[in-house]
């Protein structure tokens, strides 16, 4: 499998009153054709901004420092964000879903609409071409009554089918990628359960690679072939699912596979609270919650990703 | 059996609230939601009832009739033996101690403009609880220990605290009144998932500590749920489904939405998921304004039969204390 997206050494750092927020500190991480990958981490540990960063939609104060995006052959980020060139990805060879459907929709505009403004102006279909296409990819998706429906306005849905469209516009340009930001999070069970294997099913059926943002473990271990485990702005940990959870080595990875509820088995807790990353020191993030620690964790600079065998890589001085 | 009233906290008998939507001026009733329609169960003293379902499905509303914020349309709540169902709101008041509540987000249930310590304390003033000023302070600081919080922070303001330090303010306010339950509606839905297990750890420990205190659990997260409860209650479109100990339920799934909600769940362990067969319901919740004749689940139900559409199935044991409303099983 040939590499379709290769993100080294990204920081995305925001300037803000109270002090420099490193919300991506130097993060490398690669993605293959058509592979479902995971990238798991606890709310503020930086994991959205990567993406958005990949995508150039950075935020002001926010900037992104250095670091590459190689993507096809190209760096992103030697695109303006505002390009022709930039534009030509979004949406078209990389695509996101976010978390809450009902604030990426517009609200003012049919859903149709919006469906054929991305066919027009990414693969300059003429409006009648554009419709068909949409109804198509809609119906593949599972939204009931689609001749009435089509011509509805995204309040008239359900949240369950929101996300559908969402999903169905995300697909729309056959993308390179699709980066599902904590896609079924705000959904019921069941409802989460047919998105995810309705989902799962487009990616492998069009060979598209996924990167599924999430901090539902049980999603990774359900739909991903690799996990990347974010602490603080850093990756911590990266491997296949299977290297992760049969010998998960960093701390705060075996930690956080102990939070987890199992019936029968008791839980045990992370104390603490994960970091501000306002101004944190440059000592391994997970330090201060750290079971594990020594003089040297006290006193070296935060470790970087070392390769131990297969794809396993950590980021933790007492691994050997 | 006068023992085993004794046991019993909280008696929920045939439960109905039906919430009604009105539509103009005049406020005209035009329809009514079922949130609730028909349940009953019992919470034993110091067990937790775990009350799982889907958005939508009452779990909510069950709690909040049993804390009697809502008047019920039909059934009784009966606490420690006292029936509730219509008491006057003044004779109430002094029985919510006994049932506290704790919510979702811990961001809009504590008030802004008061500090933590006076808001622990809260309940021993409303309650007349403590006699004097250093009795209030002593249980403040006992009450913030307990929930492993400082009590040096008791000044602070609630914007100073962290999601899941705020979740114990909620927990220490709700043990200020000494309750014999405590109605938890979504504690850990808005929290990280380190700070989950952190607040799960503590409510176990507080139940060490206390074998009296009881837990009702609502929550969507079936895991959770059966993690924490002695017995779980699912529920579907304002009705049980089936009630079973949190044991049996997971290696003895008889009812056909409670099978589907526990596929639903991904589980966190990729060998696990590797072989395992999801099923995967069809369609949508139905809306309970508008709720599907006979078993509310059949449009949905993988072995649904014609009769599924015309019977209301009742709950009916199935030895054990395992009961469950299908009548294919």
């Amino acid at each position: 499998m040939t590499t379709l997206l290769k993100v080294e050494n990204l920081r995305t750092y925001f300037k803000t009153e109270r002090g420099l927020v490193k919300a991506v500190n130097d993060v490398s991480y690669d993605i293959k054709e058509g592979e479902i990958i995971g990238l798991v981490g606890e709310s503020g540990c930086g994991k959205s901004v990567s993406q958005l960063s990949i995508m150039q939609l950075i935020p002001k104060p926010g900037e992104i420092v250095s670091g590459s995006v190689i993507f096809e052959g190209q760096d992103l980020l030697k695109y303006s964000a505002n390009g022709p060139e930039m534009r030509a990805v979004r949406g078209a060879k990389i695509s996101m879903i976010f978390q809450e459907p009902m604030t990426s929709l517009n609200p003012a505009l049919k859903i149709s609409t919006q469906m054929i403004e991305i066919l027009e102006l990414h693969l300059k279909m003429d409006r009648n071409e554009a419709r068909e296409r949409s109804m198509e990819q809609l119906k593949l998706i599972g939204i009931p009554d689609l001749e009435r429906r089509f011509d509805d306005y995204p309040h008239q849905f359900s949240g369950g089918m929101r996300q559908r469209v969402m999903v169905a516009m995300a697909m729309l340009c056959k993308p390179k990628l699709i980066i599902a930001d904590e896609a079924t999070t705000a959904l019921d069970a069941t409802i989460q359960a047919q998105m995810l294997e309705l989902m799962n099913e487009l990616v492998v059926k069009n060979k598209t690679a996924m990167t599924m943002v999430t901090h539902n473990l049980g999603v990774v271990a359900r739909y991903a072939r690799r996990v990347n485990i974010m602490y603080a702005g850093m990756i911590v940990e990266s491997g296949t699912v299977k290297e992760i959870w049969d010998n998960p080595r960093h701390p705060y990875t075996i930690a956080l596979l102990n939070c987890v509820p199992k019936l029968g088995k008791k839980l045990v807790p992370i104390y603490g609270a994960p970091p501000s990353l306002i101004n944190n020191p440059s000592t391994c993030p997970f330090l201060p919650r750290c079971r594990f620690q020594t003089d040297v964790c006290r006193n070296e600079p935060a470790p970087k990703l070392r390769h131990l065998q297969g794809e396993h890589y950590v980021a933790c001085h007492m691994v050997s | 059996m006068n023992q085993s009233q004794n046991n019993v906290v909280l008696e929920v008998k045939n439960l109905k609230m039906y919430f009604p939507v009105t539509k103009g001026l005049l406020r005209k009733k035009v329809a009514e939601v079922k949130a609730v329609d028909g349940i009953s169960f019992e919470v034993k003293k110091g067990e937790t009832l775990g009350l799982v379902g889907e958005s939508g499905c009452g779990k909510t509303t069950v709690g909040r009739c049993s804390q009697r914020l809502y008047k019920p349309t039909d059934g009784q709540i009966i606490l420690n033996g006292e029936d509730i169902t219509y008491m006057e709101e003044d004779k109430i008041r002094p029985l919510r101690r006994k049932m506290a509540l704790i919510f979702q987000d811990p961001y809009s249930s504590l008030n802004p403009r008061m500090n933590a310590g006076s808001i622990v304390g809260e309940p021993l003033v409303i309650h007349r609880l403590t006699k004097t000023k250093k009795e209030y302070n002593e249980r403040v600081k006992e009450l913030f220990m307990m929930v492993g919080l400082n009590p040096g922070m008791a000044d602070r303001f609630p914007h100073e605290f962290s999601g899941g330090q705020r979740q114990r303010l909620s927990i220490a306010r709700a043990l200020a009144g000494d309750p014999s339950l405590i109605i938890l509606d979504e504690p850990i839905s808005a929290l990280d998932v380190s700070i989950q297990a952190q607040i799960l750890t503590l409510l176990q420990e507080l139940q060490c500590k206390n074998p009296e205190l009881t837990y009702m659990f609502i929550s969507h997260d079936l895991l959770t749920v059966q993690y924490i409860s002695t017995r779980v209650v699912v529920m579907y479109l304002g009705r049980i489904m089936e009630v079973a100990n949190s044991r049996e339920l997971y290696d003895n799934t008889l009812h056909p939405y409670s099978k589907a909600l526990l596929s639903a769940v991904p589980i966190p362990d990729p060998h696990i998921e590797e072989t395992r067969e999801r099923i995967i319901l069809k369609g949508e919740v139905p809306s309970p304004l508008n709720p599907p004749s006979g078993c509310p689940f059949h449009p949905r139900c993988p072995i649904a039969t014609e009769e599924c559409s015309q019977i209301v199935p009742p709950l009916r044991d199935v030895g054990g204390s395992h009961q469950v409303a299908c009548i294919k099983v």
